[in-house]
């Protein structure tokens, strides 16, 4: 009997403003606690919200990289619940008339290719605080800091079939919101959250099984562990012919298992209604145009580019779209005048730290020229301090081209004489055996000697004495 | 006279009315006068409302004095900040005289919801001044200050008004700013005004409307300009809804508005009558969509962060429910559970859906009539003179009635006040000018006008 597995995820991202969600208050990380807090993030009597037309912006920003159809008027609503992080016992979320509907996100899954995974909404809300449990012995302290911190909730159609493909998902979002500017997706800051929606059926089926929801994703790696973990025990659990209960569960990142919340913990009615000190958000088609045209090129437009403009395979151009900063490197590096494909050999090849982009185009251009060798150059490579010439660098470690006859022949005499058996089987008739002797001549010339000087000298040599 | 001239005087007649008993202040000092005072005897200039006295309703936050809202709850909290309102008095030279009782969190037609006692009618001390703003009322009416802020979610400034022979003004939905305001019923409150005379109101509500960058609802509209007195009202043609005056109407309140209409026809206006017929559910609706509105506003009182928090051992459920249970009085906590329960899951529709239905019905009822060619409209503002103190205490529907002309402006966000018109067994009454959105100039006009013609101390027959 074969499953098929169904999940959708729930994403909450932070979006990049400088202040919160409906207050002034700054959105800094890691201040001490309750600094970054007024009237209104704190709830106090009287005091009111006020929409950040920044977040506003970054979120359709978002709905639009998501190929979201953006509504002209959206509504803020109040869902209410009671928990010591939440300061006016409701959050300011949206509900029945979300931001933005409809987008969809195209993820490589390893089993199906290029999908696309449909996005249901994306809306606008607010964070909570945090509870510190281990600040004061025995007691619980309030961090209200977070609170009112604007948020993106996007959320994905059940249209994901693996936990692999939850994670490729994710990691494509997060690609995009990056791109877009719309949120650092920080996992560890919390500024990038998941939860997991997560079914089995029956191969063929097409009603979907009883889904559960998991909680406390914290990483890429444990989004992965959890839906599969769960994956397994919902298909034990049926093949034994037991039934899959509705539940929340948390995930355990230390034992890798996952259990149910407590019910109190999840029985909530929120009582959404429309926010009465929020006006319906307006996104007029003006606004929209506008917010459209500074959209940066997104991942797949720029990787489709690369390939075509610099005649990059998918591959090379994959890596080197999978971060913003990369590819414009990339970029900036052939615009200084370096080949193309060896520049993206170099920059995937060798990685961080990046040298000036017209250093790597010199660089590139000494190899290309003769000047350096490839060996050589991947020793300068890392010494490229900022404003540092590739050549004068090679000139100090030592490792310019050296075509110099007479030192390229005491490298080649020396290694003849002490490779007597090598040298002997090569005559007989070894030709491989060439590249072996090239190799020692490099080795002892440090990798200045010019290779391809070497070896014709080396051929010159074993064939002529 | 100094400012501080005026705070000693002042000084000395809240200390008045607070031995005479009227229980009308939750909070004054001499000292907090004098500070008022020195503030705005250094200020540079002389304000439009220059060393004026202003009582503010204890449901608007002030850094100078606590704010309770008249609740346990929030029994000696301080604001660390001060609302829009009261900035705007402070800028045009006038000064917070003291802090007024109320029903608990504005919740009640008759200030006997206050867990801090009850008001006094200053005329008759076995009555209520009506409510919730009976504190701010009160004092206009017994001389002690020349004008309050009070705030109405459903009435709770015009009925008050006219129970206490005072003018009442509530502005358009959104003219005046309600941050610092703390929220009842947030689709309907509005800060409104009380003063001796219509003058005087239309002065203080000229300072505190205009947009304020802190509250997302409130209009950027051109700000109220008194218009020049007006002695003749030819030209304005004002609508009486028939559903403001049934026929079980207390006799005395239908003489008074008989002698209103005839002076308003002696000033030229020309009289028509009109139909409301969704007014009649105002209150029903009201009632749904106000308490859900307030559930989720009061929710932020749970003894976690500020105010009082009960001592209870457990959970953080049972710091809730000691706080909440021992915190809030019956009216308020009836109204919480009102307002829970219209909203829960499959209740929604039923209720807060359907009522939302009803209002924009009422509010249209309205906009029809003022597209047919009426400029204003003219009610009795409650269909009582002040009633007994413990008279409804006992039956909320009965109380909640006392709003029942008040109410369907408040849905509609329309401005709407209320003068006297007349007095019956020595009991104020009041009228109800209601008027397009916006056009509270030409609504204080026409009530001027109709002021200068009426005796409203005057016993109708």
């Amino acid at each position: 009997m074969t499953w098929e597995t169904v999940i959708g995820l729930e994403v909450h991202v932070q979006l990049a403003t400088r202040s919160k969600m409906f207050c002034g208050c700054s959105a800094s990380f890691g201040d001490p606690p309750n600094t970054n807090v007024c009237p209104v993030c704190l709830g106090l009597p009287g005091a009111l919200p006020v929409p950040n037309a920044r977040a506003v912006r970054l979120a359709v920003r978002a709905a639009l990289a998501l190929d979201c159809s953006v509504q002209e008027e959206s509504v803020f609503a109040r869902k209410n619940y009671f928990y010591p992080d939440l300061p006016k016992g409701y959050q300011i979320s949206q509900f029945d008339r979300p931001l933005a509907i409809r987008g969809r996100l195209v993820v490589e899954s390893a089993d199906r290719g290029a999908v696309a995974v449909s996005i249901q909404r994306l809306h606008l809300e607010e964070d909570a605080g945090k509870l510190l449990h281990d600040r004061f012995p025995g007691k619980t302290a309030i961090d209200l800091n977070r609170a009112g911190m604007p948020l993106a909730e996007i959320v994905s159609g059940p249209d994901l079939r693996s936990p692999a493909e939850a994670r490729s998902y994710l990691t494509a979002l997060k690609q995009i919101l990056v791109y877009a500017g719309v949120s650092d997706c920080n996992m560890e800051m919390g500024s990038l959250r998941v939860d997991g929606n997560i079914s089995v059926r029956r191969t063929g089926e097409t009603t979907l099984g009883t889904k559960t929801e998991i909680k406390n994703l914290n990483s890429f790696a444990n989004l992965e562990r959890a839906l599969t973990a769960e994956r397994d025990r919902q298909q034990a659990l049926l093949e034994k012919g037991g039934r899959v209960e509705q539940v929340t569960l948390l995930f355990n990142a230390a034992s890798g298992d996952v259990r149910p919340m407590r019910s109190k913990e999840e029985s909530h009615d929120y009582r959404y209604f429309d926010d009465p000190d929020l006006p319906p958000l307006v996104v007029g088609p003006v606004a929209l145009q506008e917010i459209g045209a500074e959209l940066p090129e997104l991942p797949g437009a720029k990787q489709a580019r690369l390939m075509s403009a610099y005649g990059l395979g998918a591959y090379d151009a994959g890596v080197l779209v999978s971060e913003r900063p990369i590819a414009d490197y990339f970029e900036a590096v052939c615009r200084a005048g370096a080949d193309p494909k060896s520049a993206a050999n170099w920059i995937i090849n060798e990685g961080s730290p990046y040298p000036e982009p017209a250093s790597l185009a010199e660089l590139i251009g000494l190899v290309a020229g003769g000047t350096l060798s490839h060996q050589a150059a991947k020793r300068v490579y890392p010494e490229l301090a900022p404003g540092s010439a590739p050549r004068e660098v090679a000139e100090r470690l030592g490792v310019l081209q050296v075509r110099d006859e007479a030192a390229l022949r005491r490298w080649v005499d020396e290694v003849i004489a002490a490779h007597p058996g090598e040298v002997a089987r090569y005559r007989a008739g070894e030709a491989r055996l060439l590249a072996f002797l090239t190799g020692q001549v490099m080795k002892r010339s440090r990798g200045s000697a010019d290779p391809k000087g070497v070896q014709a000298m080396l051929a010159r040599q074993l064939e002529g004495s | 006279m100094s400012a501080r001239e005026v705070a000693l005087a002042v000084g000395a007649r809240l200390g008045e009315a607070d031995r005479a008993g009227l229980n009308a202040t939750l909070a004054w000092s001499e000292a907090a006068l004098l500070a008022e005072a020195e503030r705005v005897d250094a200020l540079p200039g002389q304000g439009p409302l220059h060393a004026l006295p202003v009582a503010i309703k204890d449901n608007i936050v002030t850094t100078g004095l606590p704010t309770t809202c008249g609740s346990r709850i929030l029994e000696g909290y301080r604001s660390p900040f001060d609302a829009t309102v009261i900035r705007r008095l402070h800028a045009a030279g006038a000064f917070v005289a003291c802090k007024t009782n109320l029903d608990e969190f504005a919740m009640g037609s008759s200030t006997e919801h206050s867990a801090f006692g009850r008001v006094l009618h200053p005329m008759d001390h076995a009555r209520v001044p009506g409510g919730s703003s009976g504190g701010s009322a009160a004092l206009v009416a017994a001389g002690v200050v020349p004008m309050a802020l009070g705030s109405e979610t459903g009435g709770s400034v015009r009925q008050p008004a006219s129970f206490c022979g005072v003018v009442g003004v509530k502005p358009t939905y959104g003219r005046v700013s309600r941050y610092g305001l703390v929220a009842f019923g947030s689709s309907l409150d509005c800060v409104s005004v009380f003063a001796r005379t219509v003058g005087d109101a239309a002065r203080l509500l000229g300072v505190i409307a205009g947009p304020d960058p802190r509250d997302a609802t409130t209009l950027s509209a051109p700000p109220i300009t008194p218009h020049a007195p007006v002695r003749s009202l030819s030209g304005t043609t004002i609508g009486l809804p028939r559903e403001y005056f049934p026929g079980d109407l207390d006799r005395g309140v239908r003489a008074a508005c008989d002698a209103a209409i005839a002076r308003l026809r002696e000033l030229g206006a020309t009289i028509v009558e009109v139909s409301l017929p969704h007014s009649a559910l105002a209150v029903p609706a009201y009632y749904i969509i106000a308490p859900a509105e307030a559930a989720a506003n009061l929710a932020r009182f749970d003894g976690a962060r500020y105010g009082a928090r009960a001592p209870a051992g457990g959970d953080v459920r049972a710091l809730y429910r000691a706080t909440r249970g021992a915190g809030f009085g019956a009216e308020v906590r009836r109204r919480i559970l009102v307002g829970t329960y219209v909203l829960s899951a499959g209740y929604y529709d039923t209720y807060y859906g359907h009522a939302q239905a009803v209002r924009r019905r009422i509010a249209g009822d309205f906009s029809h009539a003022f597209a047919g060619g009426v400029d204003f409209l003219f009610t009795p503002t409650a269909p009582t003179t002040a009633f007994k103190a413990g008279e409804k205490t006992g039956d909320p529907v009965a109380m909640y009635l006392a709003d029942v002309f008040v109410c369907p402006a408040s849905l509609a966000g329309l401005p709407a006040m209320s003068l006297p018109i007349g007095r019956s067994e020595g009991l104020p009454i009041g009228g109800q000018l209601i008027a397009p959105p916006l056009a509270e100039a030409g609504m204080l006009a026409t009530a001027a006008a109709l002021e200068r013609v009426l005796d409203a101390g005057a016993e109708v027959r």
